[in-house]
């Protein structure tokens, strides 16, 4: 479950990134917009043209799962289930959320939510089930702000949390962070975000020029090889499976010639 | 960079200021975030029966709920050093009305909504 509090922030960039990440390294992924009445996912994958019945009609009884959801066309192992446009958050009963969250384990190793901003119910619903979250934080006060809050809805008000379960697994996904704001003292760096916030982190994505271009164009940045965020995002996902890469955009790296004349972001 | 600084000022380490304003502000937010909904009124009522022997202002008087191992401990701080201390008089009977006001409900009293007879 990606979530943020503060919107804008790159929820639903880095839901479509992490999803398809998950499904090249061969994971069965749906990737679930929670977003009711402001749908994004779609574009963000590319599959606007696409969507024929969404969550809500799901849930309310009125569409099969199979009718729904929509298969990349770029990967086998990756499904996307887009939301309504028309409807309100309402619409999200938390049974009914529960209900299609359960057929939807029996077929996929991975079910990633995005979640709607704020912390109203949409949001709860999307938080409610979550056995992880990554909390997209930009480097500024208000989302570090934002993020502190949601941490503490997710340590109070989610599944685990009323039936004294395991608590929700919590990572922090840095998105939009330029070193070199950060070395001239103008950004919060990653040490003092991870410190402020205290909880693990999962990845650092550089502020890059190609994650527009690949919104633009309804690609996951993660399919850009050329893309630092795309391979940021790469090994962001790595670690949430368990394996250690070596954390790269947080330290200067030595600027080449070469590179700056043929480097892109 | 110091130099910079100086002549400069608005090119000073926001990023600094950031984090410190962070820290105050998630501190007490975060305190305040598993406190039960009682604290708040708990905080007053404490404050108007304290008032009446010292002089209290709000932040000299902290209430918090924590947990001590299994226990949890309601955890009251009252700071009276700065306080002046009221004039006490004999009796009870001394507390002024606007101090502990009366009974809140009067059941012999006119509905405040009724139209005066």
């Amino acid at each position: 479950m990606l979530t943020s509090g503060k919107g804008g922030v790159g929820k639903t960039t880095s839901a479509a990134a992490i999803a398809a990440g998950l499904a090249l390294r061969g994971k069965r992924t749906v990737v679930i917009d929670f977003d009711v009445g402001l749908r994004n996912l779609d574009l963000a994958m590319g599959c606007e043209r696409r969507v024929v019945f969404d969550f809500i009609n799901v849930i309310n009884g009125d569409a099969k799962l199979n009718q729904a959801l929509i298969k990349d066309k770029r990967n086998d192992n990756l499904y996307i289930f887009p939301t309504s446009q028309t409807r309100d958050k309402d619409a999200l009963k938390r049974d009914g959320v529960e209900r299609v969250l359960e057929e939807l384990k029996d077929s996929f190793d991975y079910i990633v939510c995005d979640s709607p901003a704020g912390i109203e119910h949409g949001a709860i619903i999307a938080l409610y089930f979550a056995d992880s979250a990554i909390i997209v934080t930009n480097p500024e006060v208000y989302s570090v702000r934002d993020s502190d809050r949601i941490i503490g809805i997710l340590a109070s008000k989610s599944r685990r949390a009323e039936h004294n379960l395991e608590p929700v697994d919590v990572h922090l996904l840095l998105t939009r962070y330029s070193l070199e704001r950060v070395k001239k003292g103008e950004m919060l760096s990653v040490e003092d975000v991870t410190e402020i916030l205290s909880i693990p982190l999962l990845g650092v994505i550089p502020e890059a020029e190609s994650v527009l271009r690949a919104s633009n164009t309804g690609t996951p940045i993660v399919f850009n090889k050329k893309s630092a965020a795309g391979r940021a995002y790469l090994d962001a996902v790595a670690r949430f499976v368990g394996e250690q890469p070596e954390m790269h955009f947080v330290q200067p790296k030595r600027s080449s010639i070469f590179r700056t004349l043929f480097g892109r972001a | 960079m110091r130099l910079l600084d100086f002549f400069f000022p608005e090119r000073r380490n926001t990023a600094v200021i950031a984090k410190d304003r962070l820290k105050i502000v998630l501190a007490h937010e975060r305190a305040s975030r598993d406190a039960p909904d009682f604290l708040a009124a708990l905080q007053k009522d404490l404050l108007d029966a304290l008032g009446r022997y010292v002089e209290l202002r709000t932040d000299m008087l902290r209430v918090k709920v924590g947990k001590s191992g299994d226990t949890s401990l309601l955890e009251i701080n009252v700071e009276i050093d700065s306080a002046k201390t009221k004039p006490v008089k004999n009796s009870a009977a001394t507390i002024t009305p606007k101090a502990a006001p009366a009974m809140r409900f009067d059941p012999s009293a006119p509905a405040p909504w009724a139209k005066p007879s």
